[in-house]
């Protein structure tokens, strides 16, 4: 089974000012592109040729799981960002930030902390546990929660590459921007299908 | 007593076309600032103030990860700065050359290796040619700001040359092409200062 690439809900320039045109272009289409591709010529000719992108995340290892994971990974984190989007989630999804975090603010915070502080290259989540308890969890270069059981809810990619030509070392204002571009109505639609 | 951010040997544009100013720029009074000022937050009120590099790097296993990445993050910078020279490029020379030889075949084949550790090491580290206490050489990568002086280290030894592969050291210039960032880099490679280490 060839991994395609979904095509982006919006144009590449739809994110100024906050994520510029120019990143998206290399990090979407050139990152992730690349995964795609690397991870379609790693399966060739392996049991994993035939199985699709979560079965592979779950079985395998190594650089087949590094590219199927930055496929997944990416492939969430995009499809959850919008032209004018922000602002705050609406009904269980609200409800439920509120009862794990204390406020939306809090959440807010938690979250930007736990992208601000990861050591290198890497992934924050919002994941939802067996309980559909909710938590944030940071994970190492391709590393995904569905390997630890846990069920993704959003995802913010704090790689250098996801940021660098816009705010440098300023990964913190990059985190910012981010909020500014979230995707609220696709996040609630994947917390009350959990 | 507390660590300082080590001045550059050559201004931030003296590196071009092969690594540009800007980049220099924020690596250095950014990034790099970035790990001295955490380091010394890090060690203050350990058993670790006070002691020089080598000692925290030979014992951070019993310490923070805070310890790790910026001791590591101020260690890396200052040798990568150094392990470059606008003069830089071209081959070692003597018996460098020789050790190199004798243990990669050529200095060809020893390129083609460090460059291949260097663009498959996923996520940020670094590669490095490390000299093991047998005085034979090895190349090897490491992950995010580890280095071969950490006493859990992998492959242990002096690092003699090392190679910056955190996206921050190329993205401005190169972005997702990290191969092109490897070929410049060897032409700025201050191989004397890779000998004085090799001699050590």
């Amino acid at each position: 089974m060839k991994h395609e690439l979904p095509k982006l809900p919006y144009a590449l320039d739809a994110l100024e000012p906050f994520i510029s045109e120019r990143t998206l272009e290399f990090h979407y289409g050139k990152h992730h592109q690349a995964y795609a591709n690397n991870l379609n010529n790693l399966i060739e000719g392996t049991s994993f040729e035939n199985a699709d992108l979560i079965d592979i995340i779950m079985k395998s290892d190594g650089g087949i799981f590094n590219n199927a994971a930055q496929v997944y990974n990416h492939t969430f984190y995009f499809m959850a960002l919008k032209p004018r989007g922000g602002g705050q989630p609406r009904g269980k999804l609200y409800d439920a930030l509120v009862y794990s975090f204390g406020s939306f603010d809090n959440f807010k915070t938690e979250f930007s902390k736990a992208g601000a502080t990861l050591f290198g290259s890497g992934w924050v989540w919002l994941v939802a546990d067996k309980k559909n308890k909710l938590r944030i969890i940071q994970t190492s270069n391709a590393g995904n929660p569905l390997c630890d059981d846990l069920v993704p809810i959003m995802t913010l990619d704090v790689w250098e590459h996801a940021y660098y030509l816009d705010t440098q070392n300023a990964r913190p204002k990059y985190i910012e921007n981010f909020w500014e571009l979230i995707n609220w109505e696709l996040i609630e639609t994947r917390f009350e299908n959990l | 007593m507390s660590f300082e951010l080590p001045k550059l040997p050559y201004a931030y544009d003296a590196l071009e076309p092969h690594i540009d100013a800007r980049t220099m720029e924020i690596h250095h009074s950014k990034h790099h600032a970035g790990y001295t000022n955490n380091l010394n937050a890090a060690l203050t009120g350990t058993d670790l103030e006070g002691k020089c590099i080598g000692e925290v790097l030979a014992s951070v296993s019993k310490h923070s990860a805070a310890v790790r990445n910026n001791g590591g993050g101020y260690y890396n910078h200052d040798l990568f700065w150094k392990l470059m020279s606008p003069n830089g490029g071209g081959k070692p020379t003597g018996i460098f050359l020789k050790a190199l030889e004798d243990n990669f075949g050529s200095f060809e084949q020893f390129k083609d290796e460090f460059s291949k550790a260097a663009a498959t090491r996923f996520g940020s580290g670094w590669a490095w040619l490390v000299k093991l206490s047998d005085g034979s050489l090895k190349i090897c990568s490491t992950p995010n700001q580890d280095n071969p002086l950490m006493d859990d280290a992998e492959v242990k030894g002096t690092p003699i040359l090392g190679l910056d592969v955190w996206e921050h050291a190329y993205y401005l210039k190169f972005q997702n092409r990290r191969p092109d960032y490897i070929s410049e880099f060897f032409e700025v490679v201050n191989w004397e200062e890779a000998f004085k280490r090799f001699q050590d």
